[in-house]
Parts: structure tokens; C-alpha cells; sequence
């Protein structure tokens, strides 16, 4: 009896030993990675470019990282601190951290960053720090205090490397940011350092040696190739010259025909920091366009399902309101839209619909787009609506979307883990501005919705913010400002011997920290 | 010898035409035999060719009948094909006839003119003109026309400026008749045959254009052309080869009609020419 529990005990020690050695990371060697399109800059705290973020989130780093579930975890802050009324917030940062020129990390760079740098460039720290923050103050070399002037739970969200990377001050402060001669040769704390940037060929990165977490990167080098066409992307995959094809950069009937290829892994995890949220946009403005009763004829005319399922090749969730089910304060409590036909034409008959011509505004990102747009176009036009599609290429786009030239127009928006900074802006009175595509450019407002918002982002506990964030899901969803279409995934595919390269909620974005190649 | 035996001499001139009145009848056809959108999702998608009865050329990416499609294309194809044929030869026309009557300098400013259009690469121009005009039936039809009318310009140009030495052109001359009635009752329909012959095979180049504008994503996005369809099925060319194939086999077919029954129109109408070739 002892023998046998002895002998199972030794079994269950040498499987766990095998297990450790399974995972024992491989040092060395050189990984492959598409990036689309190419990224402008490569200095993110001026450029927050989905390409810019792939790349530059593995030369900069910021205080915090954020696990798959998107809670908090050491980064340059090795600890932090909140106050019991929520009103300060302490970072003791990691001690020995050193930029890619050798001069030292402290404090005064972080005050610097967040206080200064961001605060000027950075699209969504300033309206935070700004609204939000009373003073950032050094308290020692390794200490940096953040005062709040209310308490704001989003706070602890706001330090991901795209949203508050951190910039050396010895090589910016007292510069013009933006004509910094330094922004071409990025200088961070992070695992990796640019070595050299071909343009329109490749980004080659290699190992930070002096890095301050002992034994990482595994990797010594990252190429980051830029490959233009979508189809000759997937051909590098398949002859052996990229590894790693990341989220979007395939086209949808791609993913299943690679995936399926020998020593090839596919993850759709990695994207829960921006939940990527698909819609409609209605521009209320126009004409029957500001009828709730003709939106809801529209929800229900499109099949979101067929989408899913045959235009996006099943990945993805239906949405059920404005907020995603992976971030933070989603409730399913809501009106709900199944594909219902008939219940849409009575609802457009009874909305004085007359046959107006409703222009349809194509997303210029590729196949996929378009045929979504074919297949909801003959959706609304089945139950008797007049579509005429538009279609443009990118900069149109842009202009048409920020303008508020369009009838109907496709948008895909980040959630950024909570929704105060990454669902509010696509409904609020106060964002109803031209020039960006990502405003509230469907000009949809009510003062419920903007008081909800207000009150939800500063409401003291989770448990009220939940309560105000369920209420307006209910209001939104029923009065749908926009079309929500679906809870997009973006497939990452890679050789199955590259290992840990999807461990936090922005995936690829600073996974080549742990990454390791066997 | 009449024009029709002249013609029906040339034996790919008769296939050519055979050709083209079943892709017309198709077309005239197409609402008939397809009442429903050719954008309408009908069956499973990626379903092959020949696998089902009710959809012999199978479906595409999102489930749409391939068939109803190319019915339904027959009609744009050849419609723009026509029309900007048309609006090629309302600029070409004119400017030649009256490069070639006025001569001098006139002449001169308008062959130079023409010449810019011609160093400009059409294929490059046609792109750039629909993407700021905005990709629409209308644009489309005017940036083939656009591109296309120089060498017409320059036939014309070349008729008249050998009809106009004619006797008949002098004696209209002498009588007095004012300069625009001569080009226009004298000197332009003795130009007809050769113009005639040119534009049977500029629709042929015209439906091209228009199929290569759409594969690249710059067709009408409301109307279902072959050329969108070939563009659509690409992606999936390995898998799914029937979605591209038809498509591209009408066009094809199509075009080639067009130039042997342009051959045929040639030879009929230029009956020394024909005789000579034999």
C-alpha cells in the first residue's frame, strides 16, 4: 500500500519534472512574422497604428501588461497600489531597467511620459489625464504617484504599451516631439531593439541583452516582413517564409485552407484588449435614417448569422448591444434582433418608408468586406429597402466616414477593455465631431445615453458601474444608434514550434517577450 | 457580290456572329430565365459545377447562382461595351473630320491633342479617372470612352483628308455649300464603312476594359459584371476554379466573337481589300 502510494507519488513527480522540462524555454533563434500594412512610425507614443503596435509594443514597454483576462500584471511596475478611495495610485517600478542607449529608467521618466509626452500627442491619454488626473508626482527614483480627481475605474486599464508607452525624457524633454530626429531610431526599455528598418521589405529587431527581466527574450531576432497583397502573404506561409501570419492579415477563406497545414497552430486569442466590434452605422441625420422604428425593420432584415458563418467562415460571436461579451460590464439583458424578415417589412411599412435610395458605404479592408456588404445589400433590398453600395478605397474612405457622407457606413471599433474608453466614443453627444471616422460619426444623441456613460466611467465601484452599464445596453439596444453586426475574431496563425506567443490580451503586440522557438 | 454573301464567305465571321447573337439572346433573355437578383444567396456556397440540376454551374462564395450571374453580367458587359463604343466614336468623329477637312493649323493642335491621349498608357488612365470619379455605370462608361477614341480620331482624320480632295467634295465646294453641311452630308458617310468595321472591334476591347476595371475592384458595385465575377472568385481559384472559369470563358468567347465578326464586316465592306487577301 505505502509502495504503491510511494511508487504513484514518483510517477506523478517525474510526469510534473516532464512537464517543467516540456516548457523549459529554448534560447536563441529567428522568427518570421508578417506585418499589414506597414506600419508608418515605428515611435508609438506619436502612433497608435494597429502595424505600428505589432512591432514598436516589443520595443516599448509601459507600467503594466494585462493577461487574457485582462487583469493587471507587473511590467515596468513590479507593484501597485490603490488607495482605499480609489483616489491614488502607487507604482513601485522594477529596479535596474535600462533604455536601449544604456542611460538608466526611473521615475522622472515616467512622470515625463505620462505627464508631458502623452499628454500633448497621445489621442487617448489626453482626454484622460486631462478629465481625469490631478497630479503625477515622483515620490523616489522608483515611485511614481498618480492622484485622481475623482475616483475612475478605468484608470487601471489606461497603462497597456499602446496606450502609455513609456519615452525616455533624456532624449525628448525640451524637444518638438513630433520632429524629433530620434523618432526613426525608437529607443524603449523593451525586449527588443530595431536594428533595421527596410522600407517596404522588412523591420528586423533583435535581442535586447541587457533587458531587465533575467533570461528573456528567448528569441534573438524578429523579422517583420511587409508583404502588400494577401494572397502572396499566405504563399510565404505556406513555402516557409514567415512563421507567423498575424491577426487580419489572410484573407477569411485562407485561415481554414492554412490552418490545416502540418505544424500549424491557430489562436483568436490576443485580441480580448480591443474585442474588435463590427457595425453599422446609420446616419441619423438623414432622413428616415433617424427613424428608430426604420433601424429596427433594418436589424432585423440583416442575416447576421449568414455573415458569420459563410462570409466570415465562422469566427466571430453575434453581438447582442454595444458592448463586447469579452470586455468588462457586458449583460446580454436586452432587446434582441433574430433574422426575422417579415417582422422587418412591417416595422419599415409602419416607419413611412417611401423608397428613398439608402447609400451603402463599403469598408475598403478587402475581400470579405465587400461580399458583406453584397449579402447585406440584398438583405435589406429583400424586404424592400433601396440600397445603392459606394464603393471607395481607403483615404475615400476615411474622408466620406469622417465627413458624414454616407447613408449606411461599415465600422469595426476597439473596445480597449473597458467601456469608458473603448465603447462610450461611439455614442456620446460630446463626440460628435467631423474629422475622424471613429467618432460618433452617425450623429446619434441622447442625454440618457450621455449621462449613463458620465456616470458609469466615474461611478465609484464595479458593482455600480455594472448597474449603469447594464441600463444602457438596454437603452442603446433598443434604440440602436448602430447596426451591431458582429464580435469580430482575428485568427493568429503560426508554426506550432513557435511556443508562448499568444499569453496577453493584446497577443502578438508584446508576445515576443515569452516567445521561444523549438 | 451582295455584302451578306461577302460576308458569309468568311467562315469565322459566321461563327463570330453565331456567337454573338446567342450572348445577345442570353442577355434579352436573362430576366426571364433568371426573375431573381443574381446577388441573391440560393443554395449552399462553393457548390460545384454540374452537381445539381437547378444550378449547373454551381455557386459562388456566398452561395449565388454562377448561371444567373453570367445571364444577368451578358447584359452589363455588353451594354457598356456598346455605350462607351459609342461615346468614343461621339469624340473621335468629330475631332477627326475636322482635323482632316480644316487641315493647317487646326489640324496640327488637334492631332497633337490626340497624341497626348495616345503616350498616355489607357489602362492607367481608365483607373485613374474611375477612381475619382468614383466607380459608377456612368464613369465607367466615360473613362472607356475617354481612352478609346484616339484611334478614331485618327482614321477619320485620314479619310477625310482623301475624300476631301474628291470631285465631289470641290464641286460641293464651288456651289457654295457651307463647310459643316459638306462634312456632314459629303465627306462623313463615306467614311461609315471603316468606322463601322472599328467600332465592332472596339467593344470588343471596350468589355475588356470594363472586366479588367472590375476584376481590380473599380466596377459598379450595384451591377453584376463577368469581370467582377472572374475579380470575386480569385482568392479562391485552387478550390473553387468553376467561380472564375465561366465567367472568364464568356468573356473570352464574347471578345473573340466580336473580332472575327469585325474581320467579316472588314472584308464585306472593303471588298478590294478582301480580294486582294485571297
Amino acid at each position: 500500500m505505502t509502495g504503491l502510494r510511494f511508487g504513484l507519488a514518483l510517477a506523478a513527480s517525474a510526469l510534473a519534472l516532464g512537464v517543467a522540462q516540456a516548457q523549459e524555454p529554448k534560447k536563441g533563434g529567428t522568427v518570421h512574422v508578417v506585418v499589414q500594412p506597414e506600419p508608418p512610425m515605428l515611435m508609438q507614443g506619436l502612433n497608435q497604428n494597429g502595424p505600428t503596435n505589432m512591432v514598436a509594443g516589443n520595443i516599448y514597454e509601459s507600467l503594466l501588461r494585462y493577461n487574457e483576462k485582462l487583469e493587471p500584471q507587473p511590467s515596468l511596475a513590479k507593484s501597485w497600489e490603490i488607495s482605499p478611495d480609489a483616489k491614488v495610485y502607487t507604482f513601485k517600478l522594477q529596479e535596474g531597467v535600462t533604455w536601449h542607449d544604456g542611460k538608466p529608467f526611473t521615475a522622472d521618466d515616467v512622470v515625463f511620459t505620462l505627464d508631458k509626452f502623452l499628454r500633448e500627442v497621445h489621442p487617448r491619454w489626453r482626454p484622460i489625464v486631462n478629465a481625469q488626473v490631478d497630479k503625477i508626482e515622483k515620490v523616489d527614483d522608483l515611485t511614481v504617484k498618480i492622484t485622481l480627481k475623482q475616483p475612475f475605474g478605468p484608470m487601471i486599464m489606461t497603462q497597456e504599451v499602446a496606450s502609455a508607452p513609456m519615452i525616455p525624457k533624456h532624449i525628448y524633454d525640451g524637444t518638438d516631439y513630433r520632429a524629433n530626429p530620434a523618432n526613426n531610431t525608437p529607443i524603449g526599455t523593451g525586449p527588443f531593439k530595431l536594428k533595421e528598418w527596410k522600407k517596404g521589405s522588412y523591420i528586423h529587431l533583435v535581442k535586447n541583452e541587457n533587458y531587465w527581466l533575467k533570461g528573456r527574450p528567448n528569441l534573438d531576432e524578429i523579422y517583420w516582413q511587409i508583404i502588400p497583397d494577401a494572397a502572396a502573404r499566405a504563399v510565404a506561409y505556406e513555402t516557409g517564409k514567415v512563421d507567423v501570419l498575424t491577426g487580419g492579415s489572410v484573407d477569411v477563406y485562407d485561415v481554414a485552407r492554412l490552418s490545416k497545414l502540418p505544424n500549424t497552430c491557430m489562436t483568436t486569442k490576443g485580441w480580448e484588449m480591443f474585442a474588435p466590434h463590427a457595425w453599422l452605422t446609420p446616419n441619423v441625420r438623414n432622413g428616415i435614417l433617424g427613424n428608430k422604428q426604420f433601424r429596427q425593420g433594418l436589424m432585423y432584415a440583416i442575416d447576421r448569422e449568414f455573415g458569420r458563418e459563410v462570409v466570415w467562415g465562422g469566427l466571430g460571436k453575434l453581438p447582442t448591444g454595444p458592448i463586447s461579451s469579452k470586455t468588462k460590464f457586458y449583460s446580454d439583458d436586452v432587446p434582441k434582433y433574430a433574422f426575422d424578415p417579415k417582422k422587418a417589412k412591417e416595422l419599415i411599412k409602419a416607419s413611412g418608408y417611401k423608397g428613398e435610395t439608402i447609400r451603402l458605404l463599403n469598408l475598403p479592408y478587402g475581400e470579405t468586406w465587400t461580399r458583406w456588404t453584397e449579402a447585406i445589400k440584398q438583405n435589406l433590398e429583400d424586404v424592400g429597402v433601396k440600397v445603392q453600395v459606394e464603393n471607395t478605397d481607403v483615404p475615400g474612405w476615411t474622408q466620406k466616414a469622417s465627413n458624414w457622407d454616407f447613408d449606411l457606413n461599415f465600422n469595426f471599433l476597439y473596445q480597449l477593455g473597458d467601456p469608458a474608453m473603448g465603447v462610450a466614443r461611439s455614442y456620446i453627444t460630446s463626440n460628435i465631431a467631423k474629422g475622424n471616422p471613429f467618432a460618433n460619426v452617425g450623429g446619434y444623441s441622447n442625454p440618457e445615453v450621455d449621462k449613463l456613460f458620465a456616470d458609469a466611467a466615474i461611478a465609484p465601484t464595479d458593482k455600480e458601474r455594472q448597474e449603469l452599464y447594464t441600463k444602457v445596453q438596454k437603452v442603446l439596444a433598443d434604440e440602436l444608434p448602430v447596426l451591431w453586426l458582429l464580435e469580430m475574431d482575428f485568427p493568429t496563425i503560426y508554426r506550432c514550434n513557435v511556443k508562448n506567443l499568444v499569453t496577453t490580451g493584446v497577443g502578438v503586440d508584446d508576445g515576443f517577450r515569452d516567445a521561444w522557438k523549438e | 457580290m451582295s455584302f451578306l454573301k461577302r460576308f458569309a464567305r468568311n467562315r469565322g465571321a459566321l461563327i463570330g456572329l453565331t456567337i454573338l447573337v446567342v450572348v445577345i439572346l442570353f442577355a434579352i433573355i436573362a430576366p426571364q430565365l433568371y426573375p431573381q437578383s443574381p446577388w441573391r444567396t440560393v443554395a449552399r456556397p462553393f457548390l460545384a459545377p454540374f452537381v445539381m440540376d437547378r444550378f449547373p454551374l454551381g455557386t459562388d462564395t456566398l452561395g449565388r447562382d454562377i448561371a444567373s450571374g453570367l445571364a444577368h453580367g451578358a447584359r452589363v458587359s455588353l451594354t457598356i461595351g456598346l455605350v462607351s463604343t459609342l461615346v468614343a466614336l461621339l469624340i473621335g468623329v468629330p475631332l477627326g473630320a475636322i482635323a482632316g477637312y480644316a487641315g493647317g493649323i487646326v489640324d496640327d493642335a488637334l492631332m497633337r491633342f490626340t497624341e497626348f491621349f495616345q503616350t498616355i498608357p489607357s489602362f492607367a488612365l481608365a483607373i485613374v479617372l474611375v477612381a475619382i470619379l468614383q466607380p459608377k455605370l456612368g464613369s465607367i462608361v466615360l473613362a472607356i470612352g475617354v481612352v478609346s477614341w484616339p484611334p478614331v480620331a485618327r482614321l477619320v482624320r485620314g479619310e477625310v483628308l482623301s475624300l476631301k480632295t474628291r470631285e465631289y467634295v470641290q464641286a460641293a465646294i464651288t456651289i457654295g455649300q457651307p463647310t459643316a453641311r459638306i462634312i456632314w452630308s459629303q465627306v462623313l458617310p463615306n467614311t461609315i464603312a471603316p468606322i463601322i468595321v472599328m467600332g465592332s472591334l472596339m467593344i470588343g476591347s471596350a468589355i475588356l476594359l470594363e472586366s479588367s476595371l472590375s476584376f481590380l475592384g473599380l466596377g459598379d458595385p450595384n451591377l453584376m459584371s463577368w469581370g467582377y465575377m472572374v475579380g470575386a472568385g480569385r482568392t479562391r481559384l485552387l478550390d473553387a476554379w468553376w467561380i472564375s472559369f465561366f465567367p472568364g470563358v464568356a468573356i473570352f468567347l464574347t471578345v473573340l466573337a466580336l473580332n472575327l465578326a469585325g474581320e467579316g464586316l472588314n472584308d464585306a465592306l472593303n471588298p478590294r481589300l478582301a480580294r486582294g487577301r485571297e
